[in-house]
């Protein structure tokens, strides 16, 4: 098998990928008055999945990913409130400055340990924080931003109430987002980066020049994070400092490792799954939720992922059999 | 000036004795305990209850609170901790975060989540002039029990077969097994101790930082600070870091108060950018 | 990586679908809509709150005007995108015909939309900013705003001999307002402020700024943190001594909050503050409103707790005058201008700003029967939002 077959191999889509792809779009005609619970896990399952690209690609553990989800929210929200309200411009222009704020944080994560680049990543975003809270006179500080108001996407789709328009923005967003990650990861690039995250020494020892590319996946995941943010203000019409608190970066992780690092799709299933659970969870009991996430968590982690699905899997399968044409 | 130089010092002290449990685990267990926040908190709520509802002197409290937590450490880890030693770091911080929500709830829901306040005997308050420092009487005992804590601990972790043993199954756990050295048990009694120090400095801080169910969370932040900072090869390292991340948070905001929330975080990063390891990690060390 | 994917998509599926199930419709019943911080640093205020609102339930019945009072509560854990879709499905899928709550400013700038575009009376239980009411013309406010209790120990201090202060908040959008308010309120009555210090968020010691008032050697020193965070400051006041040095310390009522004023020993004694609530406020419905409250959720009522009762005894009084009516603007007209004796004293809901007009009271702390208590002994009558009034 040459390289190329190989990568090409790996690029195909299954069948559970378009079946995951149709359930998302069914999802908006099933449920037509959850339309802004399913815009939020769109746009959390875009900023796992930019986590999932420095996490799972190149093993850059990140507690501080919310500093570009935040960059990209306020900028979509300065931008609305002061130079046009369209919101794909916006969107555009928070990518750009989310990227280039991942490209000079990148300088930062190639040295040191896990633990250091855990903490270089939580001290920036923390940085950011407090620069937002001082900055009140832009930010709107810890009230929020207030002013944002979005126009119809490129002049035809405005947004509505009920969150329609926004959930199948930010679904459509997400899927291309998806589609160029997709692309990215089943490249030779791709492939070179997870060289990288098995061993550095290794790689550059076989002509892989890991700097440049912890740089470049860092920048792109900076840019997705930031259009996630970006999402979030615009389907909103509100951004506050809490788009650049701990807890959203604990979040993405969180989210991540539930769904697994390292298949594009944890991130993406892992937002479902947490915001479903919290949702319910949260109208069950709205002062001690918390208690039962954290069981979820704890036995999640000690029947292992892989036990928890062994028993919808074995059920899957036996249907799977059945489909007519499929390979063995 | 000085004076805040001793406040700096005392609030140092208190970060080391907090954070050390999780140099031990970190660093030598190799086991990302974020959960470590968590123990703290409830050596701080034991002391509040013993103090409030029982009349528990505050000084009894302490080792009592060490005491509690330590084997609140020891069952935990027999039980849930052990099967997780072999897994990967993010399967490890998912279970602690996945603790740390269960113990928050728990605190939340038995204690409410308004913020505990202990009364400290009268012979621990107050404050007295030397050549013109003002020195705070719970500070000074602070800086003096932490103090006396890390000798304890370095002595230990040099001088005592126990601290030998512990660095060997570090170091290579297959080896030391090999030896005889009965590394489970080393790790056991290790992580019960870190424990129990976390709860100590739980029931210390109660009085300076604060106690509510949000406490873990709020303050993993600063242990791991200090532990990024100090490395995780020796005792000193950390007692150091937490020292310097005390004294400059404390100076930085009496001195430049408008940016007073940006220099701990400063401070962290610059040191990390110029040793990435932390500030005296051994080079060639895991 | 098949497999994989596969249970991946079906269980998405199956946890969507999940999520479709709504509850059934009703129509009859007033449903309100309770979101509140329940977890997180600002629980407490949920707690008061929502004790507060059952309380007032259980008190006067679940019938108003012959329809029938639900309460839905959720926590909107301080996340404001979250506020603002739990506000929508609670509309939309519930049907509740009262949004309630709101811990904090920016998740009431979140849901304002939701009230206007809905026409859905929204009543602001516990944030404090002054521009919350002009953010929809649904909502009315039964806490209080900052800059409306700080003036008034500003003048206090003034009156009383007050001429160099420092203040001393919590670097934060609340806090920034009180600074605010008091700097402008005590140098118009003749003071200066020597030093503004703002204390971040996050901040474990006190230390330095503590060394800096002293330094500074003002005769006031003016004090906002958010409730839990006062008695930890308390502490290190004594502890550095400052209360023998001269210094007064004077606080609005976040300082000396009756949840947890008990419990923060003699520290606090002596400490002057001005709010809108004191436990200890001496009136028949505030006798029968604390007992209530520690009978039925084993808490001391504060603040917070006093404006999630005034917001339900709001919505039962507009459902009486309008009849039962389910028409949003009809509600929030009945709202305006009603006046009614609050377990804190007369309170009434300005017509035009849709805020509350209420007394602001100077109190010092003190210990009655033995537990620590805000005792009031000036009030300044029928205070409006400054803010507004000055426009």
């Amino acid at each position: 098998m040459t390289p190329a077959g190989f990568l090409l191999g790996k690029s195909r889509w299954t069948l559970p990928e378009l079946i995951f792809w149709a359930v998302a779009i069914g999802a908006y005609f099933a449920f037509p008055r959850r339309h802004l619970l399913l815009n939020e896990i769109a746009v959390l399952g875009l900023f796992a999945l930019s986590l999932d690209l420095i996490l799972g690609y190149a093993g850059i553990v990140s507690l501080g990913h919310a500093a570009f989800f935040g960059a990209g929210a306020y900028t979509a929200g300065l931008f609305a409130k002061h130079v046009m309200g369209e919101p794909v411009t916006g969107l555009i222009v928070s990518a750009g400055v989310s990227a280039i704020l991942g490209f000079a944080a990148s300088f930062m994560v190639l040295r040191g340990t896990d633990l250091t680049r855990l903490m270089v990543t939580l001290g920036v975003a923390l940085v950011l924080y407090e620069l937002a809270n001082h900055l009140d006179w832009i930010t709107g500080g810890a009230d929020g931003m207030l002013g944002v108001v979005m126009k119809p996407i490129l002049g035809l789709f405005a947004f509505n109430f009920r969150g329609s328009t926004a959930y199948l923005y930010s679904l459509t967003v997400l899927f291309l987002a998806f589609l160029l990650a997709r692309r990215v990861v089943h490249s030779p690039f791709g492939l070179s980066l997870r060289a990288v995250k098995e061993n550095q020494l290794r790689a550059s020892s076989v002509g892989i020049a890991p700097a440049r590319r912890i740089v470049a996946i860092y920048t792109l995941a900076a840019a997705y994070a930031g259009t996630a943010g970006a999402l979030l203000t615009q389907t909103t019409q509100f951004v506050s400092l809490e788009v650049l608190d701990f807890t959203r970066s604990a979040d993405a992780l969180l989210v991540l490792v539930i769904g697994g690092a390292g298949y594009l799709y944890g991130g993406l299933i892992g937002a479902i799954v947490f915001k479903l659970l919290k949702d319910a969870l949260s109208i069950a009991s709205p002062a001690y939720w918390l208690f039962w996430m954290g069981i979820f968590l704890v036995i999640l982690v000690l029947v292992g992922r892989d036990r928890l699905m062994g028993w919808p899997r074995a059920a899957a399968e036996r249907i799977a059999a059945y489909l007519p044409g499929r390979k063995r | 000036m000085l004076t805040i130089l001793f406040d700096g010092v005392a609030y140092g002290m208190l970060l080391f004795v907090l954070a050390c449990g999780l140099v031990v685990t970190l660093g030598l267990m190799n086991f990302v305990n974020l959960a470590h926040g968590a123990f703290a908190m409830a050596g701080g709520y034991v002391t509040v209850v013993l103090m409030t509802r029982y009349g528990v002197p505050f000084l009894a409290c302490l080792p009592i609170a060490f005491v509690a937590t330590a084997l609140i450490g020891a069952v935990l880890e027999r039980t849930l901790y052990m099967r997780m030693y072999d897994r990967s770091h993010l399967d490890q911080v998912l279970f602690t975060i996945g603790l740390v929500f269960i113990a928050v709830a728990i605190v939340h829901f038995l204690m409410g989540s308004q913020t505990q306040v202990i009364r400290l005997p009268s012979y621990l308050l107050g404050r007295f002039e030397v050549f013109g420092v003002g020195i705070g009487v719970y500070r000074l005992f602070l800086i003096v029990v932490c103090g006396a804590l890390a000798l304890v601990l370095q002595w230990i972790l040099a001088s005592t077969r126990f601290g030998s043993q512990l660095r060997a199954a570090v170091d290579d756990a297959r080896v030391a097994r090999g030896l005889g050295i009965r590394v489970s048990r080393i790790f056991a009694l290790t992580f019960a101790v870190g424990s129990g120090l976390a709860g100590l400095g739980g029931a210390l801080g109660a009085e300076i930082v604060g106690l509510d169910p949000t406490f873990p969370l709020k303050f993993m932040l600063y242990f791991l600070v200090v532990v990024t900072v100090g490395g995780t090869s020796s005792m000193t390292g950390p007692l150091l870091a937490a020292l310097l991340l005390g004294i400059t948070d404390v100076m930085g905001k009496y001195l430049f108060p408008a940016f007073g929330a940006f220099i701990i975080y400063t401070v962290m990063i610059a040191v990390l950018m110029i040793r990435p390891s932390g500030l005296f990690a051994r080079v060639g060390t895991r | 990586m098949l497999r994989r994917h596969l249970i991946a998509a079906a269980a998405a599926a199956a946890l969507v679908a999940g999520a479709g199930v709504g509850p059934a419709l009703a129509q009859a019943p007033a449903k309100i809509g309770l979101i509140l911080p329940m977890t997180g640093p600002f629980a407490s205020t949920g707690k008061q709150v929502e004790a507060a609102v059952k309380l007032y339930i259980a008190q006067n019945g679940t019938e108003v005007a012959g329809r029938k009072i639900e309460l839905i509560v959720r926590d909107d854990t301080g996340a404001p995108d979250v506020t603002k879709r739990i506000a929508q499905e609670m509309v939309l899928n519930d049907q509740v015909q009262f949004l309630a709550g709101f811990g904090l400013t920016p998740l009431a700038f979140a849901a304002a939309p939701i009230a206007t575009e809905t026409k859905t009376p929204m009543i602001v239980m516990a944030a404090g900013t002054s521009v919350i009411t002009d953010q929809s013309p649904f909502i009315t406010r039964t806490s209080f705003t900052l800059p409306q209790v700080t003036i008034g120990i500003a003048d206090w201090a003034a009156q009383t001999g007050g001429k160099k202060a420092v203040s001393l908040v919590t670097d934060f959008a609340p806090g920034l307002d009180a600074e605010k308010a008091f700097k402008e309120r005590f140098v118009k009555a003749g003071g200066t402020v020597a030093e503004e210090l703002r204390v971040p968020i996050r901040n474990p010691d006190f230390a330095p700024f503590l060394q800096r008032v002293i330094d500074a050697k003002p005769d006031t020193l003016f004090v906002f943190v958010p409730s839990g965070v006062g008695a930890q400051f308390m502490k290190q006041f004594v502890e550095r001594g400052l209360d023998k040095s001269g210094i007064r310390l004077v606080a609005t009522g976040d300082v000396t909050d009756d949840d947890i004023l008990n419990s923060m020993g003699d520290a606090a004694l002596g400490v002057v503050s001005t709010h809108h609530y004191s436990a200890a406020h001496n009136s028949p419905e505030n006798k029968a409103f604390v007992e209530g409250m520690k009978k039925s959720a084993n808490i001391r009522a504060n603040f917070m707790g006093v404006g999630g009762w005034d917001g339900m005894h709001l919505i039962y009084e507009a459902l009486r005058k309008t009849n039962g009516s389910k028409d949003g603007t009809a509600l929030v007209e009945a709202m305006k201008g009603m006046k009614w004796t609050s377990p804190r004293g007369p309170v009434q809901i300005d017509a035009k700003t849709r805020d509350i007009i209420q007394n602001v009271y100077v109190r010092k702390v003190e210990k009655v029967g033995g537990e620590l208590f805000n005792v009031e002994f000036s009030t300044f009558e029928q205070v409006p939002d400054p803010v507004k009034a000055a426009r």
